[in-house]
């Protein structure tokens, strides 16, 4: 935990100069306007569109020094710790619950929200939950019904469909 | 007299078929996410939001949907307790406290009296925290709507300093996190010169800038639910309950004996719960120890004490009220759920803060009537279904995790129909799941991000108005006091470190 403590106080340090520089950015169409012209008090127009993220992520940065400063003096909770960051188990958690989940996006693109839904929730119950076949699929199966009965027939918002968009045009055909 | 005319006209309208059955709904949908341990009254309504524009289309106003949204926010505060009490683990940080007596006396095989205390105890809070805010929030809107700009950014710079001086987490850990949000909330077009501003990597999906349902439910519903996954991997046992109509009938009985408690968590919860960084659990918290402090017998607290349950209870109810006051009157929310109502108020086209009240009369009344209502409807839902909550207790997590991700999803989508928006939010959550191990709280930053776009044309006019004079914010009778409150708060654990400094080197050197 101490070494995440100070890895994340010095990535989010590096964001706020990055958020720094990024908020000092003159706009595109104006090529004679220099970098942090709107960080300050523009003459007639008040404080110029960069002011407030530019002074804010200075904040930012400034507490990102003081995290450093208490891990050094070992005086926050985390940099006490001896303690891992995550441990086997929410290493394994995080791998499988977050890569379903990377798994469900990735397929939305290619089966579209029902598809991926049906395979996400049939993966996170079978496999991660150990659920009885019964109780999967009646979720797995229930659920995409239950959605595309609210949002594309009763709300009239579309859900993508991917390769799968020609299996509903028949429903589309009765219900709509 | 006009206020109680306005109330009974807006309980009627709260009263019409379409808000009652919004309200039932709402509290059940409540109950059940204050029930589950890691769902709260934070995640149930960010999770929901999207969905009440079903609502707004139906009935073409946004009072429904936020009577929906009230009502699954009050029940919350209800279940919470369900599973304090026969799983000793809280439903939701809000009924922490109640772990403290209910488990104890569920262990003792008295469970069903403090299922029923706490039911009881929850109405009454309920109840006056409503006749509170309907006696200030009409007062105090009307005193608000004398405030300019320097004023109201004064306000946000309270509820701000509030997090940094009484919210009791790491000090720059809590000021990175009101940043960052602020930050975050400034991606897109800036609305003053019309000028892009921070687009990431040129990306277009940034251009409109980043949502706030993007982020909220990024953080309660992904992010959330991750933490909860890694943190409960034991088993918990179940007390049981004796649920016969003699049994149930005797804890209504002995409710009478919790009325210290009740009086101190009603009252005392109100006035925390309008405190932007304290909120429900302090509120309870505290009701607790003060109830020990006065009681009898302080002994019997820890080991199943009827007031250390009906105190926790009453606050947490009545301190919910509390928060939804500066939300109300002032556009300034006073904890995460209502930093997402006001949000949501904002996506149905209101423009919260004092106005309101003059504007919008037929959206406040049958809100604060519905408040009644929903009280009402919570302890009848939760006596008359407390062996439903149990049952549904049982759920495993296996199943209502993933649920609860399709939800967030689909949400998202729904409510933008762009799928960079939902790539975003799973980003935004594991982001949150990592920040949120190392102590980074994430409240801050939500409410950062619904007030950011407020708070910085309201800065921006002012140093216009006075010509780059930060002195501005000093001088005015109202926003002066407000600033220096809000500095002192913000420079009081500085002050703290100095002086707990300064005692150290003089026993030193005695």
């Amino acid at each position: 935990m101490r070494r995440a403590e100070i890895v994340t106080a010095v990535v989010l340090g590096i964001i706020s100069i990055y958020l720094m520089w990024k908020s000092g950015e003159p706009p595109a169409w104006d090529p004679d306007v220099v970098r942090f012209a709107n960080i300050g008090m523009i003459e007639g127009e008040g404080p110029g569109s960069g002011f407030w993220p530019f002074w804010l992520s200075l904040v930012m940065l400034i507490c990102c020094i003081f995290i450093g400063v208490n891990w050094y003096r070992r005086s926050s909770p985390p940099s006490q710790s001896d303690e891992p960051f995550l441990d086997p188990y929410g290493k394994k958690m995080l791998l499988q619950v977050g890569g379903g989940l990377i798994g469900f996006l990735a397929l939305i693109h290619v089966v579209g929200f029902y598809g991926g839904m049906f395979a996400f929730l049939l993966y996170y119950l079978r496999h991660l939950g150990r659920h009885s076949w019964k109780q999967t699929l009646s979720v797995a199966v229930g659920m995409p019904i239950i959605s595309f009965f609210f949002f594309d027939i009763s709300m009239r918002i579309v859900l993508p469909k991917g390769y799968l968009e020609p299996l509903f045009i028949p429903l589309y055909d009765i219900f709509l | 007299m006009d206020v109680v005319a306005a109330l009974l006209n807006g309980i009627l309208v709260a009263l019409e078929p379409i808000n009652l059955s919004l309200a039932i709904i709402g509290v059940i949908v409540g109950l059940f996410v204050g029930a589950m341990p890691g769902l709260g009254s934070v995640n149930g309504v960010a999770i929901l939001l999207p969905f009440t524009f079903v609502i707004q289309n139906y009935t073409g106003g946004a009072t429904s949907p936020m009577i929906f949204l009230a009502a699954i926010y009050y029940g919350a505060m209800y279940g919470g307790a369900i599973s304090s009490i026969t799983l000793g683990i809280p439903g939701a940080s809000t009924a922490v406290a109640t772990t403290f007596d209910g488990r104890p006396m569920a262990l003792a095989g008295k469970a069903h009296v403090a299922l029923v205390v706490a039911a009881l105890a929850s109405f009454v809070g309920g109840t006056v925290s409503n006749v509170l805010f309907t006696a200030f929030a009409p007062a105090l809107a009307s005193v608000a709507l004398s405030f300019g700009d320097p004023e109201i950014f004064a306000l946000m710079l309270l509820a701000f300093a509030t997090f940094v001086g009484l919210g009791g987490d790491d000090i720059p850990k809590t000021i990175f996190s009101i940043c960052i949000g602020l930050v975050l909330a400034t991606v897109g077009f800036d609305i003053v010169s019309g000028e892009p501003r921070l687009i990431f990597f040129d990306l277009t999906g940034f251009t409109h800038g980043i949502r706030f349902l993007v982020l909220a439910i990024g953080v309660y519903g992904i992010g959330e639910m991750i933490w909860t996954i890694n943190t409960s991997r034991y088993g918990n046992t179940m007390s049981k309950v004796d649920l016969r109509a003699r049994n149930i009938w005797q804890a209504v009985k002995d409710f009478r004996h919790a009325w210290r408690g009740t009086a101190i968590g009603s009252l005392l919860g109100f006035f925390v719960g309008i405190l932007p960084a304290a909120g429900a659990t302090p509120g309870s918290l505290m009701s607790y120890g003060v109830a020990k402090m006065i009681a009898k017998d302080p002994r019997q607290f820890g080991k199943g004490a009827i007031d250390g349950i009906a105190a926790p209870e009453s606050a947490n109810n009545s301190a919910s009220t509390g928060a939804m006051l500066p939300m109300m009157t002032l556009g300034i929310p006073g904890s995460p759920t209502t930093a997402v109502l006001l949000a949501g108020m904002v996506i149905w086209g209101l423009q919260p803060g004092p106005l309101l009240f003059t504007n919008q009369p037929e959206f406040v009344w049958p809100l604060i009537g519905s408040f009644y209502i929903s009280n009402v409807i919570a302890v009848l839902v939760n006596l008359a279904f407390i062996p439903v909550f149990l049952w549904m207790l049982r759920m495993p997590f296996t199943i209502l995790a993933p649920l609860i991700f399709v939800l967030s999803l689909v949400g998202v989508f729904a409510a933008y129909q762009d799928m960079f928006d939902v790539w975003l939010m799973v980003g935004v959550g594991v982001a949150a799941f990592f920040l949120r191990i190392l102590d980074y709280p994430v409240a801050p930053a939500v409410l950062a991000i619904v007030l950011g776009p407020i708070a910085e044309p309201k800065l921006r006019q002012s140093l216009l108005f006075s010509d780059g004079d930060i002195s501005i914010f000093f001088t005015r009778p109202i926003a002066g006091p407000i600033t220096v409150i809000a500095l002192i708060l913000i420079f009081l654990p500085l002050m703290k470190i100095i002086r707990d400094k300064i005692r150290r080197t003089n026993k030193e050197t005695a």
